[in-house]
């Protein structure tokens, strides 16, 4: 199981990703983190059940469920948010009015497509707005772990699980090392932990570009 | 004019084998009210359009476990472990949509729309058997439109002609459903005279709802209980 200090860090790591003035719907899990990382930039979050303007969770007193996120938690609104339908937020999101969707993965393959809504062998009973957002953000960042809790990399040459659209992810932000993909593959841009680039490779088994890598751990070097 | 009615009448308008668009996302903007009534009348093989399914037990959950259901068409059935057993037990059909796919086949089915084409599930499994039309270049997938026998849905406030308002996030599919139903009944809080609603605040004007019944549940705490 990941640390909560491992969670902070991908979710660290994402804020510095967004931009002062975006629109950025996050998706459930280490994205619900990122609000508590933005410091002093305004970013303006869509909810999919139908808020933009999502504000911190309220006091116990000031609960209303039916003020509520995506993940069906009580939240509140910020100055200047607005409330629409189901409908008219997913104008929204397939309308490509959504600047970023930071998205948890099952897998991302070397080409960055996605796979984050079933898993094979078991009941595909949920989908929600996922390959909504995938098909529809103008950016795609997935922020998960390097590797499921069976040890297997969570970075793929081929997915094995069922793929969220043909859509790829722009980047991926692990607690190890942030990649970007594109259509030649992936590509290496930042190490965050003191994991070596062999292990790295071992883990992941995908071949990766490395030419302009930031090592961000004091402990090695390229 | 007044489309108040009471709440066991509202059954008088389902019957065996109606499709129901059932508003609501998770428990918030759900007809508790009326999903009672049904869960404790003889009404059989309906088919849900909703969100989710409730919680176990709750909301569109006690329908499930009363055995009024055939078939659920949702995005998200697994925050409710008995939508999954039944399933996996074959005593419920599921149909798995995208929730904007949903949103907006409702949208169409109340818009007069048969079908429409969209990108979200191009080269998913949720695609497979779909029709693909290239638009501009790019590859889009067919989706029909959804309409219901009856709509029911929840809003914070009507009017007595049925002008209607929500509550922040409740209002998630309800006003959409409240244009796809040959039958609309919205459950509300509260009725007011005409004209206390402002035209400015009314999210669902009146031409689309037939009935409104009062939510027998009060809030609390943010929550709606039983009022004692």
């Amino acid at each position: 199981m990941l640390s909560q200090s491992e969670r902070i860090k991908i979710a660290k790591r994402v804020a510095e990703e967004l931009s002062e003035g975006q629109i950025v719907n996050l998706g459930v899990g280490i994205p619900t983190l990122i609000p508590d990382f933005l410091g002093d930039k305004k970013v303006f979050l869509q909810s999919e059940n139908g808020l933009l303007g999502m504000g911190p969770t309220p006091d116990d007193e000031n609960v209303n469920m039916d003020l509520i996120s995506a993940s069906k938690k009580p939240i509140t609104m910020e100055k200047g948010a607005s409330l629409f339908d189901s409908s008219d937020s997913f104008v929204m999101i397939r309308g490509g009015h959504i600047d970023v969707a930071v998205l948890g993965a099952l897998q991302v393959d070397q080409y960055g497509e996605i796979a984050n809504w079933a898993v094979p062998g078991k009941s595909i009973l949920g989908v929600g707005g996922a390959i909504d957002l995938v098909a529809g953000a103008k950016r795609i960042i997935i922020a998960c772990t390097l590797q499921a809790k069976d040890g297997k990399s969570k970075l793929v040459k081929k997915l094995t699980f069922p793929s969220s659209g043909t859509r790829r992810a722009n980047i991926l932000v692990t607690e190890h090392a942030v990649f970007k993909f594109t259509n030649t593959g992936t590509e290496l841009i930042e190490i965050l932990s003191d994991i070596s680039m062999e292990k790295l490779k071992e883990i992941t088994g995908v071949e990766f570009g490395y030419d302009n890598v930031k090592i961000s751990s004091s402990k090695i070097t390229k | 004019m007044n489309k108040l009615i009471d709440r066991s009448d509202a059954l008088n308008y389902i019957k065996d084998g109606d499709t129901l668009l059932v508003g609501g996302f998770g428990l918030s903007g759900t007809p508790l009210t009326l999903l009672d009534e049904l869960a404790n009348s003889n009404i059989r093989d309906l088919t849900v359009v909703s969100n989710n399914l409730g919680e176990v037990g709750k909301g569109l959950g006690k329908l499930l476990v009363s055995g009024n259901l055939k078939k659920a068409v949702g995005s998200y059935f697994t925050t409710n472990r008995d939508a999954v057993e039944a399933w996996k037990e074959g005593k419920l059909e599921i149909e798995l949509v995208p929730q904007g796919t949903l949103a907006e086949a409702i949208r169409c089915g109340g818009a007069g729309i048969g079908g429409f084409y969209t990108k979200t599930g191009i080269g998913t499994t949720l695609a497979d058997g779909k029709e693909q039309k290239v638009f501009d270049g790019e590859t889009y997938i067919l989706e029909q439109a959804i309409k219901g026998d009856v709509s029911i849905i929840k809003a914070l406030k009507a009017d007595t002609l049925g002008n209607l308002i929500y509550d922040h996030t409740a209002r998630n599919f309800n006003a959409v459903m409240a244009t796809a139903g040959e039958i609309v009944i919205a459950e509300v809080d509260e009725i007011v005279e005409v004209g206390d609603l402002h035209p400015l605040e009314i999210v669902t004007p009146h031409v689309y709802v037939d009935h409104v019944v009062l939510n027998k549940y009060v809030k609390k705490g943010g929550v709606y209980v039983e009022s004692i």
